[in-house]
């Protein structure tokens, strides 16, 4: 008889080492780098701190190991550190039948400590570097204040974690469903950036706020990346070389993405020219900032499905690009949606 | 190649805030001071070195998603642009040898695309 047939779990699909590591993943693991940066050790640690005196008799501190299931504690003289005591060095009283002799006699002076201001990446070193398992944390006064373990770091990087996880998860279900939640006949999300002339400063923000609502959205990396191309390269073009700065504007549809760089002023000579690779009328300065490369419409009619640029000197130029999204990238199509043709190709 | 070990065989000085490079892996490198054809050009988890040093170089990194932007030739970026890297989570390094010799190096390293 034949085995019936179940699904495949992760471990048979993908072997042993699990399953491939996702761009989310990769973005999961370098904010854990960050968080071993931004928590602070007291944020973490263990505040609630079991200690012995140095005149304390084994016996007794043994009793608060036991009653506590710790295997080690700080010993405090005068709100000082003045060593700590693990089970070790209880075991090696035990063997010579010494549990009425005081702390101070078996314990570990030279004690390893890590401040409470520090960042937990300082523990997990200290941790490493001295094959230490627990440390004691200290204030500016060197006054005992908590303990810190591996298990403080890790269930502290996964509550921080959760935090996050669930803030942009909560975002993005918002942003993702939002084609579906609301019902029209056509939705589009309209947003707007309003560009100043030659705020260098800012070249980039618009594209990089951009980028996110469409990551948020759902769009997939290479409609993201594509579209990122063409607004930067619209976003600088108006911080260049517009008289007064401009209007950036990006129309989400679930089959279509619309941006728009809108200006009232100086106006394009010749629209055609400006598609030439190469061809740029930037002036020394911004060239020597690596902007006027001639490439910024060459880049931008490669990123996109169509393009239109009209413009009158003296009046302002309009540039109208559209990505056409092939598949329910958006949250799913709706019926009487249907792509235009690219007029452009 | 992790961007440690880049780090250390060019000894390159690190700008913004340390992070633990060794778990960032490097996809291969590119190369220009032309913002428009790094952001035609550059992929993400790329290298790229240029001689640019001013602002707007950290947000084409960003939008790029470069592991790393190598500043070649001593060139300094002022505070502002060193404080909008690490809010942007960009990681700026820097080098006295020039992009020819630093890319000589790093396709010797094995960091081809």
């Amino acid at each position: 008889m034949c085995p019936p047939t179940r699904t495949p779990t992760e471990q048979e699909i993908y072997g042993r080492h699990g399953r491939p590591i996702t761009d989310q993943d990769a973005h999961d693991i370098s904010r854990v780098e960050e968080l071993s940066y931004d928590l602070k050790i007291h944020e973490v640690m263990t505040a609630d701190v079991k200690t012995a005196t140095p005149d304390m008799p084994l016996s007794k501190v043994l009793d608060v190991l036991r009653m506590n299931r710790i295997s080690g504690l700080p010993v405090v003289e005068n709100e000082k550190l003045a060593g700590v005591l693990s089970l070790e060095d209880i075991v090696r009283a035990l063997q010579k039948n010494d549990l009425s002799a005081p702390t101070s006699q078996y314990m570990t002076r030279e004690v390893v400590t890590v401040a409470n201001y520090d960042s937990i990446v300082k523990a997990m070193r200290t941790f490493t570097e001295k094959g230490l398992g627990r440390l004691p944390v200290v204030d500016e006064s060197s006054k005992i204040v908590g303990m810190i373990t591996k298990g403080d770091i890790t269930r502290g990087i996964l509550v921080a974690l959760q935090r996050d996880y669930k803030e942009e998860e909560v975002r993005r279900y918002r942003a993702s469903h939002l084609f579906e939640d609301i019902i029209s006949e056509r939705t589009t999300l309209v947003l707007r950036y309003t560009i100043k002339a030659r705020d260098f400063t800012q070249g980039g923000k618009a594209s990089s706020y951009i980028k996110r609502a469409l990551i948020r959205l759902g769009a997939d990396a290479q409609i993201t990346r594509r579209c990122s191309i063409a607004v930067y390269e619209a976003e600088m073009n108006l911080i260049i070389h517009t008289t007064n700065g401009g209007i950036l504007k990006l129309e989400v549809e679930p089959h279509r993405i619309t941006m728009s760089a809108t200006d009232d002023g100086p106006g394009i000579p010749d629209t055609e020219r400006v598609f030439q690779p190469g061809y740029s009328t930037a002036t020394e300065q911004v060239r020597e900032m690596g902007f006027g490369a001639g490439m910024g419409l060459v880049n931008m009619k490669r990123c996109v499905d169509t393009i239109d640029l009209g413009s009158t000197v003296g009046k302002g130029t309009k540039l109208v690009m559209r990505i056409l999204i092939p598949n329910q990238t958006f949250g799913g199509r709706r019926e009487g949606q249907t792509d235009e043709p690219s007029t452009n190709h | 190649m992790n961007l440690q070990q880049i780090i250390d065989q060019l000894n390159l000085t690190v700008l913004t805030e340390p992070r633990d490079f060794a778990s960032i892996t490097t996809s291969g490198g590119y190369s220009s001071d032309l913002l428009s054809c790094v952001m035609a050009g550059a992929k993400k988890g790329h290298v790229w070195t240029t001689l640019q040093a001013h602002l707007n170089i950290v947000a084409v990194a960003a939008l790029t998603e470069v592991a790393a932007v190598v500043i070649t030739e001593n060139a300094q970026p002022d505070s502002a642009s060193i404080a909008k890297a690490n809010q942007q989570g960009v990681i700026l390094l820097s080098t006295s040898l020039p992009t020819y010799e630093v890319n000589g190096k790093l396709w010797g390293m094995g960091v081809c695309n």
